[in-house]
């Protein structure tokens, strides 16, 4: 299943795995909106999630903090996350702040 | 070294992102949680709160919290004074292990334990514990370096200022509705005192008793007419209450005399204006210019009346309102020596004497509001209440005030002209 943080479909139960596209939205509060997502999609069975990074130029610490929420629910939930299309300086920084030891990069 | 400037780099952007959203006045339960994720997405820290201080409950209520799950408890108690005492020294983040022998710390131990909490950060803003930040493991796994913490105590110390604002701003709100309700329960209080006086004034005189309050209510129409704001058109109602104050001095029988008075005793009557002043003067009223109501409400806009035979422009405007109201009350009501003056007859006194008694202005204003009242165009019924039905039902009255207004302003909208059906039911004198 693929789908954006702005066109979720609240009842739609989710797939074993699934696409979220960040887009813009990780960097302010409103991104927590992401997070909510995610873990819903984590309550209704899906064990594999993936973050797709293509449309998100930089992250900065609040992006940081959302995607640090998704991993903690999946790792509660013992689901995967991946995080797709993530550009080098992002990768950089998420080595920096240890994302890159509870998740994989594609 | 390089990824020790890159850790820096970013924990700046942060600490600069969170002084922005701290001075900006946004919602403070989301800057709370904006501070939240700034601090944690700073550092990597994978699950943390931020808890505002109760100095009444002696608890560290949560703001913001992530990660620490449903069972974590969202308000924690600091019963030991000490202990208070302890935190409040500075803002210097606590190892939560290192700290067991406190008995905040064990007595939260397990739940501290389950949601792997590491720090905990009081926040102190003038030595006085405002609030306080728990921070869980970080997600490389690392422990905190000494860097580390001086960034966390930064952005503690933004986060405790904005926690303190907060609360003084609640403060102020607390004291200013306080202060409302005090200043409304003494203008109340105040209000009942000039109604108490203004009764007393009046049961000296059983031939004109509720004339104080009468005058009190022709005054407020007046102030209101002539599109005053709330508290003037207060004001103007309590200058008319106390206007007469003085009479108090004066013997009963000069005031209730069935007969016109002598010299001597209008002499002694006409001291009631000056009395009236010496005897508000000292009174810190809300409304300054009640003391000179009570004092030249008997001059006259020609000089031919007292207590200083004063001109025009030297009468305080208060006082002119009053006069206006207290001759208006005088000709309407019934006096032991004359019946009360039909109304046709009222509104041409007023007409003749505008210019000489009345400021034509006052007049225009008073009589405008009777019509508005007459046309229903204002249900109010205020004239109607203290000039009774019929006296408001007498015959032609509407088209005599439309006629004075539009002899006395006809270059205004004042006049009304434009409210009558047409100029030619306008009656010919």
């Amino acid at each position: 299943m693929i789908t954006t943080a702005s066109t979720v479909d609240p009842v739609e139960p989710a797939a074993q795995r699934s696409i979220i596209f960040a887009d813009g939205y990780l960097n302010k509060l409103s991104g927590e909106r992401i997070e909510y997502e995610c873990r819903r999609r984590l309550e209704t069975g899906c064990r594999e999630l993936e973050l797709n990074f293509s449309n998100t130029e930089i992250v900065n610490s609040i992006g940081i903090s959302i995607l640090l929420g998704v991993i903690d629910t999946a790792s509660d939930k013992g689901a995967r996350i991946v995080f797709s299309e993530v550009n080098d300086e992002t990768v950089e920084l998420f080595e920096m702040l240890g994302l890159t030891k509870h998740v994989v990069i594609e | 070294m390089a990824e020790h400037s890159h850790k820096l780099i970013h924990a700046f952007g942060a600490l600069a992102e969170l002084g922005h959203e701290i001075t900006n006045k946004n919602n403070f339960q989301e800057t709370i949680r904006t501070s939240l994720h700034l601090i944690s997405g700073a550092l990597g820290i994978m699950r943390g709160s931020v808890a505002r201080y109760s100095r009444f409950g002696h608890e560290l209520n949560m703001l913001a919290i992530r990660g620490l799950g449903d069972d974590f408890p969202l308000s924690l108690s600091l019963c030991s004074e000490d202990e208070r005492q302890f935190l409040s020294n500075g803002l210097n983040p606590i190892e939560i292990s290192q700290a067991k022998v406190l008995p905040f710390f064990q007595v939260y131990d397990s739940s501290f334990e389950r949601r792997s909490l590491e720090l905990f950060v009081p926040l102190v803003v003038r030595d006085e514990i405002v609030g306080a930040i728990f921070l869980g493991e970080k997600a490389s796994g690392d422990p905190y370096t000494n860097y580390e913490k001086e960034i966390i105590c930064a952005m503690g110390h933004h986060i405790g200022v904005a926690i303190a604002q907060r609360n003084l701003m609640a403060e102020i709100e607390r004291q200013a509705e306080q202060n409302r309700l005090l200043f409304d329960e003494m203008r109340s209080t105040y209000h009942d005192t000039v109604k108490a006086f203004a009764a007393a004034i009046d049961c000296k005189d059983k031939y004109t008793e509720g004339h104080s309050v009468r005058v009190g209510k022709f005054s407020e129409i007046i102030a209101a007419e002539m599109g005053w704001g709330n508290d003037e058109v207060e004001g103007a109602a309590v200058a008319g209450y106390l206007h007469d104050v003085g009479k108090l001095t004066v013997e009963r029988k000069i005031i209730n005399a069935p007969y016109r008075i002598n010299a001597k005793e209008s002499a002694e009557l006409n001291k009631h204006p000056s009395v009236g002043f010496e005897i508000l003067q000292p009174i810190h009223h809300p409304f300054t210019d009640v003391p000179l109501a009570a004092k030249y409400h008997h001059e006259r806009l020609d000089g031919r009346g007292y207590p200083d035979g004063l001109f025009d422009r030297e009468i305080p405007y208060i006082a002119k309102i009053v006069n206006l109201a207290d001759s208006f009350d005088a000709m309407t009501t019934d006096r032991p020596y004359r019946a009360r003056r039909g109304a046709k007859d009222v509104i041409e006194d007023l007409q003749r004497n505008a210019g000489r008694q009345f400021a034509p202005e006052l007049v225009t204003a008073f009589l405008g509001g009777l019509l508005k009242e007459l046309a229903g165009e204002n249900r109010e019924k205020r004239f109607r209440r203290l000039l009774g039905r019929e006296y408001m039902e007498t015959e032609g009255i509407r088209d005599k005030l439309r006629y004075t207004l539009n002899e006395m302003a006809p270059t205004t909208p004042m006049t009304y002209v434009a409210a009558a059906a047409s100029v030619s039911e306008l009656p010919i004198h």
